[in-house]
Order: C-alpha cells, then sequence, then structure tokens
C-alpha cells in the first residue's frame, strides 16, 4: 500500500465525521492561530521599539545632571577633551539646553520646545536638515541669533512661503531661520519632535539665563564600542564630580540590547503559552484517535483478515491524525494571518506574520499529529485479528 | 494444498487448560470442496482461523502450498491471507464507508496493485457475482445476499489458493442462503479449493467431503454421498 492510498483512506474518513474531525482540529486551529498572533505582534511591536529609539540618534550616549539645584558643572571643554583623546570610542559630543520660550511671527505667538546645541547635534540625534543649513560651530562662538526650525513650525508660522532668512521671534529677541529640518513624525502635530527649534548653545545660555548645560551627548564610533566608551565616560565623570549620584548615563545601544533581549524573552514567553495550548490540542487528536481505533476495531480485523499487514494499518491512522492535524494547521496559519491583520489594525500596529513563524507553527502541528497519532496507531496496528473480527 | 499435521491449540484459562485443538492432522488437496461441522465450542472456529491463517497453533505444523505458515510471525501471515486466502464470514463484514467497488479492491490495494489493474479485477470479479451496475453502491443499500457476493468477490479477486467460507448462509433467508450455496458450489466447479464451516449438516451436505470436529479432535472424515 503506498502512501497516496493512504492519505485517500485518511481523507475519506476525516470527511465522513466532518463535525467531529473539525472538533478535532479546533486545539490545533487556536494554538497555531495564537503562536503566529502573539509572536507576531511581539515581533512588530519590537520593530516599532526599535524604531523610535533608532530615531533618537545614532550610538548615543548621553549624560545628564541631576538635582535641579546642584551647583556642579560640566564644562564643555572638559566633554571635549574626552573626545579628542578617545578618537577610537568618541566622534563628537554636543551640548544640550532646553527650554519652552514663546515664538512670535507676525501675530501668531505659541510657546515651543528649543535646543541649544552645537554643529554634531544633528548627526548625533539624526535631525537631518531638509533645506537651508543647520548651526554651524561658528554661530556657537560668535553666539549668532540664528535657528533652525522644525517641519510643525514651518508649516504653522511660513505656511506657503520660503522660511529661510525670515524672522523669528523667540522669547521677543529677533533671530533669524537658517534651516528647516526633516519631519521625524508622520503626523507633524504641535507638541511632537517636529515642533521644535534649535539654536546655538551659547545663544541659549544667554536666551534662557541658564549658564549651566545640564546635558550632553555624544555619538560613539560604533555600538561594539559603546560600552567601554561609556566606562570611559563614566571614569571621567567620576573624576570631575566625585559622586556617582550626581549624573545619569543612558547609552542607546545597551538600550536598543535591553530592549531586544526583552523582547525575545516575551516572544518566547507569550509562543510558549500558545504552545502549550497547541500541546492541549495534540492530546485532544490522541484522544479522538483512541475512540476511532475502539470504534473501528471490526473495520481493522477485516482488514488485517484480508492481508493487511502492521505496517499499512499504522500508516492509515498515522496518516489520518497527520491530515487531521494538518488541514488544523493550515486552518490556524490563515486565521492567524487574518488575526495578526485584525489585532494589530485594533491596536494601531503594523504587524505582518512573517513565513518564519508560519512555518515553525506548521511543522510544529504536523509534529504532533505524528506525535499523538502513533500511540494510537501503533495500538491499532497490533490488534489480534480474531479478537478484532469478533468485536461488536 | 493444505497439510495440518498434529495441530494443537491450548489455551490456559486460569487453572484449568482448554485444548480447542486435540493433535488434529488433516489434508486438504487442491480443488477439493470440504465442508467442516460440529457444535460451538467443538474447535471448529479454531480450526477455521488456523486454517485462515489467523492464528498459529500451539504445536504441530501447518503447510499451504507446501509452505510451513506455523512459525511464521503477523506480518508474514498477513502476506498468506492476502495471497493465498479468501474470506468470507458470516456477517458479510464489509466496510461500510466503502463503496462496493472499493470493498473488493482492497485485497489488491494491500497486495500492492496499481490503480488500473485493481479496477479491471475488482470489476471482473462483480461481474463473476453478478452484482455488475452495483459498484458504486454502499454496502448498506444492498440486500444480505447482495452483500455477500460483494463478500464472495473480495474474496475471489486476488485468486488465492484456498476460499474459506465460514457460516456464510448464517444470516440469510433459506432461498437466499442456497443462491449463495449454489454460488460457492460453482466458485468450486471452476477449479477453486472451498473450505465451509458450518453447524448445520444439510449446509454441510453441499460439499463433497465432510469433516466432524467434536472437543478439538477429528470425529469423521468422509465422503458426502448425494441424495
Amino acid at each position: 500500500m503506498n502512501i497516496s492510498q493512504a492519505v485517500k483512506m485518511a481523507i475519506q474518513s476525516v470527511t465522513s465525521n466532518k463535525m467531529r474531525s473539525f472538533l478535532t482540529m479546533l486545539g490545533i486551529i487556536i494554538g497555531v492561530a495564537a503562536v503566529i498572533i502573539m509572536v507576531s505582534i511581539v515581533q512588530a511591536t519590537t520593530a516599532r521599539i526599535k524604531a523610535q529609539m533608532e530615531n533618537m540618534g545614532t550610538n548615543m550616549i548621553s549624560v545628564t545632571l541631576t538635582g535641579r539645584n546642584s551647583t556642579r558643572n560640566l564644562d564643555i571643554n572638559d566633554m571635549q577633551k574626552l573626545v579628542a583623546d578617545n578618537p577610537d570610542y568618541f566622534i563628537c559630543v554636543a551640548p544640550t539646553i532646553t527650554g519652552n520660550p514663546r515664538i512670535k511671527v507676525g501675530t501668531v505667538n505659541e510657546s515651543t520646545n528649543l535646543i541649544g546645541s552645537n554643529q554634531h547635534y544633528s548627526s548625533i540625534h539624526n535631525a537631518t536638515v531638509e533645506f537651508g543649513r543647520f548651526i554651524s560651530e561658528q554661530d556657537c562662538i560668535t553666539r549668532r541669533k540664528v535657528v533652525v526650525i522644525g517641519k510643525y513650525i514651518q508649516n504653522h508660522y511660513f505656511p506657503g512661503e520660503d522660511p529661510i532668512g525670515q524672522i523669528l521671534k523667540v522669547s521677543n529677541q529677533v533671530f533669524t531661520v537658517v534651516g528647516v529640518l526633516e519631519a521625524k513624525t508622520s503626523t507633524i502635530a504641535q507638541g511632537s519632535q517636529d515642533d521644535r527649534i534649535i539654536i546655538p548653545y551659547t545663544t541659549a545660555q544667554r536666551l534662557l539665563r541658564n549658564a549651566i548645560i545640564r546635558t550632553y551627548s555624544f555619538q560613539a564610533v560604533s555600538a561594539e564600542v559603546s560600552e567601554k566608551a561609556t566606562d570611559k565616560l563614566e571614569e571621567l565623570l567620576l573624576k570631575l564630580l566625585r559622586n556617582e549620584n550626581a549624573y545619569r548615563v543612558m547609552n542607546q545601544a545597551e538600550m536598543l540590547e535591553n530592549v531586544e533581549t526583552m523582547t525575545e524573552t516575551m516572544s518566547l514567553m507569550l509562543g510558549g503559552i500558545a504552545g502549550i495550548s497547541l500541546l492541549v490540542g495534540g492530546i485532544g487528536i490522541m484522544n479522538i484517535m483512541l475512540v476511532s481505533v475502539t470504534e473501528r476495531t471490526r473495520e481493522i480485523g477485516i482488514r488485517k483478515a484480508i492481508g493487511a499487514r502492521r505496517r499499512s494499518i499504522m500508516t492509515q491512522f498515522l496518516i489520518e491524525s497527520i491530515v487531521v492535524s494538518c488541514l488544523g494547521g493550515i486552518i490556524g496559519i490563515l486565521l492567524g494571518i487574518v488575526g495578526t491583520y485584525l489585532v494589530g489594525r485594533a491596536i494601531n500596529l503594523e504587524a505582518v506574520a512573517t513565513a518564519g513563524v508560519m512555518i515553525l507553527s506548521a511543522g510544529f502541528s504536523i509534529t504532533i499529529g505524528v506525535f499523538f497519532g502513533w500511540y494510537p496507531a501503533n495500538k491499532a496496528s497490533k490488534l489480534d485479528p480474531i479478537d478484532a473480527l469478533r468485536f461488536e | 494444498m493444505i497439510r495440518i499435521e498434529n495441530m494443537y491449540k491450548i489455551y490456559n484459562m486460569g487453572d484449568n487448560e482448554v485444548r480447542a485443538l486435540d493433535g488434529v492432522s488433516l489434508h486438504i488437496g487442491a480443488n477439493e470442496f470440504v465442508s467442516i461441522v460440529g457444535p460451538s465450542g467443538s474447535g471448529k472456529s479454531t480450526l477455521m482461523n488456523m486454517i485462515g491463517c489467523l492464528d498459529t497453533p500451539t504445536e504441530g505444523k501447518y503447510y499451504i502450498d507446501g509452505t510451513e505458515v506455523s512459525q511464521m510471525r503477523d506480518d508474514q501471515l498477513a502476506e498468506i491471507r492476502n495471497r493465498k486466502v479468501g474470506f468470507i464470514f458470516q456477517s458479510y463484514n464489509l466496510l461500510g464507508r466503502l463503496t462496493v467497488l472499493e470493498n473488493v479492491e482492497l485485497p489488491l490495494i494491500y497486495a500492492g496493485l496499481a490503480k488500473n489493474e485493481r479496477r479491471h479485477l475488482a470489476k471482473e470479479a462483480l461481474k463473476k457475482v453478478g452484482l455488475e451496475g452495483r459498484e458504486h453502491h454502499r454496502p448498506n443499500q444492498l440486500s444480505g445476499g447482495q452483500q455477500q457476493r460483494v463478500a464472495i468477490a473480495r474474496a475471489l479477486v486476488n485468486k488465492p489458493s484456498l476460499i474459506l467460507a465460514d457460516e456464510p448462509t448464517g444470516a440469510l433467508d433459506s432461498k437466499t442462503g442456497e443462491e449463495i450455496m449454489q454460488m460457492l458450489r460453482e466458485i468450486h466447479q471452476e477449479g477453486n479449493t472451498v473450505v465451509l464451516i458450518t453447524h448445520d449438516k444439510e449446509i454441510a451436505k453441499n460439499a463433497k467431503r465432510m469433516i466432524s470436529i467434536h472437543d478439538g479432535k477429528i470425529f469423521s472424515d468422509c465422503e458426502v454421498k448425494y441424495a
């Protein structure tokens, strides 16, 4: 007896009792769909978090002084010396001063986010200039009143006109627009990353009457050295400030890694929980196959009497359970694809079931078919033909 | 054809042992029509299981077409049953989920024949038992006599050395039963060896030779004289 014959027989047997076959499959269907949906959603979430973090900058390490009334200060020269002394670790450093001033063009007058920094801010924080130019070193040295604006500012304050060279009042001081940043968000809304202006940090110090720079961001040479670079930075900070609690260092590469480990764990955990439902589905298949073997004892007896070998009976029942679990697997995959799409849409996430997880769960369901079909099939194949024929 | 030498089948039921077959020796030649009769509990079913290669004896030897079967394992026995024995049961034992044609094809599937050949042989066998045009019916759509004829077609399809009929008329009315017996006689006349197992001596008289069995022993073995 060949396999195609056995598959035909199995399909015949599965379709002859559709309701029972469907209920048997249900466990596998739910299990496979759950695995696909869970893993896909976690993958999509991870991808989104990573994209957001990469949006923050590239290989960024940032230092923030803690304690509002701390009199300790970090001198920009010390920071620049650190970069210059360790070219293997650092590319550049940008100081960051933030404020929340009101800005005014004509009659439009609202508050926005202000960042005071230097020419390196652009590359460290992925703040690309769409047109015009970014702040230059010269701007910082001479405390020029120039400003680079976010997309929202352009759309809101200069609709339909070229903002370059225009006047923008920041806290009633006159600034000249020199550049516009590329949009960071798709919505370009008020209060978003596109609602901001960047001015030279020296100008900002004077404008905000705040001489202390509380935040510096460094760019590490690569993600690989960022940990060593962080160590180097912390060493210097401890020497300068003599207090571990006076500052906080954030390493972007490390954070990315943390997110990855976390989501990987989550993926495994959720996948595992869904996997348990697959296991339960498999036990359901075994249960029904055992019932089926008992029900069909007489059939097995007849088949044996007319010459079926153990292997033929074994193959027949094994293939039957594989057909049930595969069919369940296929329906589960389809349900998983649809489910992933629907759940993704519900939580506003672009989630797609990947081929990898589909192949994995399909393979899993075949394995379940073989594993849980084995025992009943073996039991069937070992029935004694005389007893089986006598069975009522 | 069939040779049984000093065969014993002993079951141990707790303390007392049951000798279902107690030193049976028997020879059935090719193209014989033999009936085996005996009351229930006489060991006739056990003997049938032995002849049909469904069971192996505790002791003794069994040859079919010169091959010793008594020491064979399960799968070897299955192959012998498939090639050399055609079973006809009292309760037909057709598979209800399969069509008539598929039922008749079944032994050929296990013999490993290709589909076209199977179809051809199965149709031929059905024609022989007069069930042309019923190929795609299910067994439960047929009368008892027709079902038994399907079973006969299934027994014949593999061209076995031996047709083994176990109470083939037991579930049929006497008229249909007579039709079935007529068919068995024809099968015998075509050159097949037929062994008929029954408890009914009238039915047994269809055969040319009657073997009576009692308490696991052969009680008598004689030619049947036609009335």
